[in-house]
């Protein structure tokens, strides 16, 4: 008996961590996260989520569904139901074929997709090409899944699109993938068609699989979205990544889905029944109502999206941080240079004197070092208080 | 022009400097556009929306359903203008179905509004019958849910 007490004592969990998730670097979102929660009074433009609610009739068929008794499992890609009214929006939004049966896959929320799309392609070592500043997922994934993330860079000065020259430069022969996040969290940018077309030259030339998050595709301010899968021959090897989170204000219903290749499709499957087993059934409920009826409720969202967005961008301007047009999602990528602070420091002396929160851009990426990421995914009164106190932060400096 | 309305028709106090903000629009074009639909009477009236039942002064509202007889000539429009001209009557539309004529009406108390109505509507030449609905508890006003909880918080920073 006392040795075992002995043996137990001499245990140190913190040793038993498997190495590659030591290896994770923390994310760089928690720090401000525990500033904030601490601040009365602060005006968060930190959140990377709608601001509104979800949509009630969204939310009433739910309640329906649960009423009626729809509690169990559903299949392992999703219920038949929503993955045809899937088949049906895909046609609608992209004009692209996809079978309901084999080429598409409901998952828990598209954190979860991207998880499978990167464990169902990565063999150890393999590389994927991240253009970053990126989400904060995309890299630890990739590890998770025993590849290795090949970082590239984007900048303002080409609105932080992606370039074909970039990618190249980044190309070794393990390269497997390329991953694609536009509309982009944190910059805002977009890549139109053309942009596009000369990405998937360097794909097909060199073989790659492309990783799509196109979550925030409905949220596009100067052109429809346009996605690689579209363009001639592109479809089979573009793994499409969507969901109903940014688009119908739904973040905590955890409804992500995949489009794409049967083989790559089925291969996901293989991990998320494994996993997951199915998104939440309730959820998914929720989902074909999103889709089949929420059209409207989600282009009204898109509009007052816009409208801030106007505002906003004029006004980080006017108080003299350059920030260029953002055309997609629902985030400003406004730049520090000029104020003699990087970001993290610009973040933190903004939130302590003025109490607003934003998010520093080297968080997504060593290019979104000089920037901040604010979101106007929040009230017009909140954004014109947070536009004053930033300038009083401002004009306090001299600048 | 439709961009403006839908604003102000939100929120009456933005100011031209916010709208041409919202809009990416100049503030001296965004001005002289509202000033043109008040003269020509499009923007009507700038109103707030308060609940009163949160002051000490109450009020009490009616809806009034009248039953009238269509009139050579004026239809329902002369009667509808006589009753619309009352301090004490809210607002005045024409309706289908089992009656003719909307009203609402505000008063002190019901015994107010229940007179008024036996006295000057019910009276009006043309009205055949009137019948008044007290309105109890209001719920939803102008497009604002009066009853609605606060929306729950998201958390303060996520990626």
């Amino acid at each position: 008996m006392k040795m075992r007490m002995k043996e137990i004592s001499a245990l140190r969990p913190e040793a038993k961590v498997a190495r590659k998730v030591r290896a994770m670097p923390p994310s760089g979102i928690r720090k401000f996260f525990d500033m904030v929660s601490e601040m009365d009074e602060a005006i968060s433009l930190g959140v990377g989520e709608p601001d509104f609610v979800t949509p009630w009739h969204i939310r009433e068929a739910c309640i329906y569904s649960l009423e009626a008794g729809y509690t169990s499992y559903t299949s392992n890609k999703g219920m038949p139901d929503l993955r045809e009214t899937i088949a049906d929006h895909a046609k609608g939004w992209l004009g692209l074929d996809y079978d309901s049966e084999e080429e598409i896959l409901v998952t828990t929320g598209v954190s979860e997709a991207v998880d499978l799309a990167f464990r169902a392609i990565l063999d150890p070592g393999d590389e994927v090409i991240v253009p970053e500043p990126c989400y904060v997922a995309y890299v630890p994934d990739i590890m998770m899944a025993g590849g290795v993330a090949s970082m590239v860079s984007t900048d303002s000065s080409n609105q932080f699109k992606l370039t074909p020259e970039a990618i190249e430069c980044a190309i070794t022969e393990k390269t497997k993938a390329l991953l694609l996040s536009y509309p982009n969290n944190p910059t805002g940018a977009i890549m139109t068609r053309e942009d596009l077309e000369e990405i998937a030259d360097v794909v097909v030339e060199n073989d790659l699989l492309v990783v799509s998050d196109e979550v925030y595709d409905k949220l596009t301010y100067s052109e429809k979205h346009t996605s690689l899968a579209q363009l001639d021959g592109m479809q089979e090897r573009v793994i499409v990544l969507n969901g109903l989170s940014k688009s119908h204000a739904m973040t905590g219903w955890r409804i992500g889905y995949v489009l794409g290749d049967p083989a790559l499709v089925g291969a996901m499957t293989k991990i998320h029944q494994y996993t997951m087993l199915c998104a939440p059934t309730m959820a998914q409920m929720a989902a074909v109502e999103a889709l089949k009826r929420g059209n409207d409720e989600m282009l009204k969202m898109r509009h007052e999206y816009d409208l801030r967005r106007r505002l906003f961008v004029s006004g980080l301007n006017r108080i003299g941080l350059a920030c260029f047009e953002p055309k997609g999602a629902f985030y400003a990528f406004p730049s520090v240079e000029g104020t003699g602070m990087t970001s993290a420091e610009f973040s933190e002396r903004l939130l302590n004197e003025q109490k607003v929160a934003v998010v520093p851009g080297d968080v997504f990426g060593p290019s979104g070092e000089g920037f901040l990421r604010c979101s106007y995914a929040t009230s017009r009164e909140e954004l014109i208080e947070a536009l004053d106190r930033m300038e009083t932060f401002l004009s306090k400096r001299g600048l | 022009m439709r961009e403006i309305l839908e604003i102000l028709s939100e929120n009456a106090r933005a100011t031209p400097t916010e709208i041409a903000a919202l809009l990416g629009r100049e503030v001296e074009d965004v001005a002289r556009e509202i000033r043109e639909m008040e003269d020509s009477g499009v923007i009507r009236k700038y109103i707030t929306l308060v609940d009163w039942e949160k002051t000490d002064r109450s009020y009490v509202y009616a809806v009034i359903e009248l039953k009238v007889t269509l009139q050579r000539n004026t239809g329902y429009d002369a009667v509808a203008d006589r009753i619309a001209r009352f301090s004490e009557v809210e607002s005045v539309r024409l309706i289908s179905g089992d009656h003719d004529i909307s009203a609402t009406v505000r008063g002190s108390s019901m015994k107010e509004v229940a007179f008024f109505v036996a006295e000057k509507i019910a009276t009006l030449e043309g009205v055949q019958s009137t019948c008044t609905h007290f309105i109890l508890k209001s719920y939803k006003e102008h497009g604002v849910i009066l009853t609605e909880k606060p929306k729950p918080k998201r958390l303060v920073v996520t990626a």
